[in-house]
């Protein structure tokens, strides 16, 4: 009975616990109800822009993580590819890791071409980002700035082609 | 004991960040590609960081010495973290870098052919970035421009919005290779467009006897605005005679399109391209 009650507890206590992990992890997101024209947005279009762009954020965090360039083949392409691959490869000579975990995206869509060859968005993002220098972490720093990300369609989903923050 | 060593994971991490002090002498803003120095105080060795997904930079320094970037060192925009670890203290800053002198037009222009005297159809799409391939945000003023040899050409100025302007312009009335320009100072771009005529105007055919057959020829084929359509567009002629029709697709060749078909005396005969009808002629044996 006793075990039992045990075992019971400590399932509940692991639940627990992954969905206070979760919880954490997943950042918030909030997409403005914009129209960014001149083409006509459909929403299904939309969800899978703001779906992809997403997904680049937990994809750049996994390749800086690991200081591995090739992650970032999935979701990026052209000059942001280009430019985060270079860093990481900065990032490795040095023997330093950055770990990036955002928080919150406050998204705005605010272009999409004629032809439907490009959408562009402004992001207000929190992240947390800390430096590790040889696995012992050195710094950590919570941010709050503006990414302007350019997405372009591929085969098969929207890829990351410019992703540059500004000052907010 | 779970629950324990969360709150006791996320008190260390409180701990670290109040053994965080700012850095102080670090811009708020650099411009990319160009040469900045953050001074330090105290004495000892010391790392210095800086981070983001532009750039990483680690470099040993002594402290009470300027850290000193060189030109270059930084040139992809972007915010960044710069960190100072010594042995007993941990500065942090945050800092933009931001684009400078736009260089580079990216120029999307489409479709790459269409015809003639179409309003809005040519769209052209511009994206200003510096010499690092950093998206220029300020405002600049773009200057597109739309020219055929021989006719008006059509100019728009459009300024950027978070580094991308656009405009939509008309194919001209007169076909051929259109150049169309994007221009920001000395910078430029070109495409071409090849406009061609549009769908045929007045498609109207003439019929004569020729033995025991009917030559059929069209009037030279000009679309609505006197361009000539293009050789190897297919007319299409037909007979109908007695609840039987005979068909026949010919391309034109020289600006016309001929052929010939069964002398039938009270034939209707009719001619089409596309979606254009052309006139029909009631064949009454040549009389």
């Amino acid at each position: 009975m006793r075990t039992s009650f045990t075992i019971a507890l400590l399932t509940l206590c692991s639940a627990f616990v992954v969905i206070f992990a979760l919880a954490f992890d997943k950042p918030s997101v909030r997409v403005a109800p914009s129209a960014p024209g001149p083409r006509t947005l459909e929403d299904q279009t939309r969800t899978a822009v703001i779906k992809d762009y997403m997904a680049s954020w937990n994809t750049m965090g996994q390749a800086f993580e690991a200081n591995n360039p090739a992650l970032l083949d999935s979701e990026f392409v052209g000059s942001a590819r280009e430019k985060l691959a270079n860093t990481i490869e900065d990032q490795r000579k040095a023997g330093i890791q950055t770990l990036y975990q955002d928080r919150s995206h406050d998204i705005s869509l605010v272009f999409y071409s004629p032809e439907g060859l490009s959408v562009q968005l402004l992001d207000t993002v929190e992240y947390d980002v800390k430096i590790l220098d040889h696995g012992k972490e050195q710094a950590s720093q919570h941010v709050r700035c503006r990414y302007v990300a350019v997405l372009t369609p591929t085969e098969v989903r929207w890829k990351v082609r410019i992703f540059q923050s500004s000052p907010s | 004991m779970i629950l324990r060593l969360i709150f006791a994971s996320l008190l260390i991490g409180v701990s670290a960040a109040a053994g965080q002090s700012a850095l102080p002498g670090v811009p708020a803003t650099v411009t990319a590609g160009t040469a900045f120095s953050i001074a330090t105080s105290g004495s000892g060795k010391a790392v210095f960081y800086i981070v983001g997904p532009g750039e990483a930079i680690r470099r040993d320094v002594q402290l009470g010495d300027p850290i000193s970037i060189q030109a270059g060192d930084l040139h992809n925009a972007g915010h960044y973290t710069a960190a100072l670890i010594g042995d007993s203290s941990t500065q942090t800053a945050d800092f933009d870098v931001t684009a400078s002198e736009p260089a580079t037009i990216s120029f999307l222009a489409k479709p790459s052919r269409l015809p003639v005297g179409l309003s809005a159809s040519i769209s052209g799409v511009t994206y200003i970035f510096d010499a690092f391939d950093n998206l220029v945000l300020q405002p600049q003023t773009v200057a597109f421009e739309l020219s055929v040899n021989g006719g008006a050409s059509q100019t728009q100025s459009v300024s950027t919005k978070n580094g991308v302007a656009w405009v939509k312009l008309n194919s001209a009335a007169k076909a051929g290779p259109a150049q169309f320009q994007a221009r920001l100072g000395p910078v430029s771009e070109k495409r071409v467009v090849q406009q061609v005529s549009g769908d045929p105007c007045n498609l109207r055919m003439t019929a004569r006897k020729s033995g025991n057959r009917i030559e059929l020829e069209t009037q030279p084929l000009l679309d609505c605005q006197g361009n000539a359509v293009p050789d190897g567009t297919i007319v299409t002629f037909k007979e109908a005679y007695n609840g039987t029709e005979t068909t026949v697709d010919v391309p034109i060749k020289r600006g016309v399109a001929k052929t010939d078909m069964p002398d039938q005396d009270g034939a209707l005969i009719s001619v089409a391209t596309g979606v254009v009808m052309g006139n029909e002629i009631q064949w009454r044996g040549g009389r």
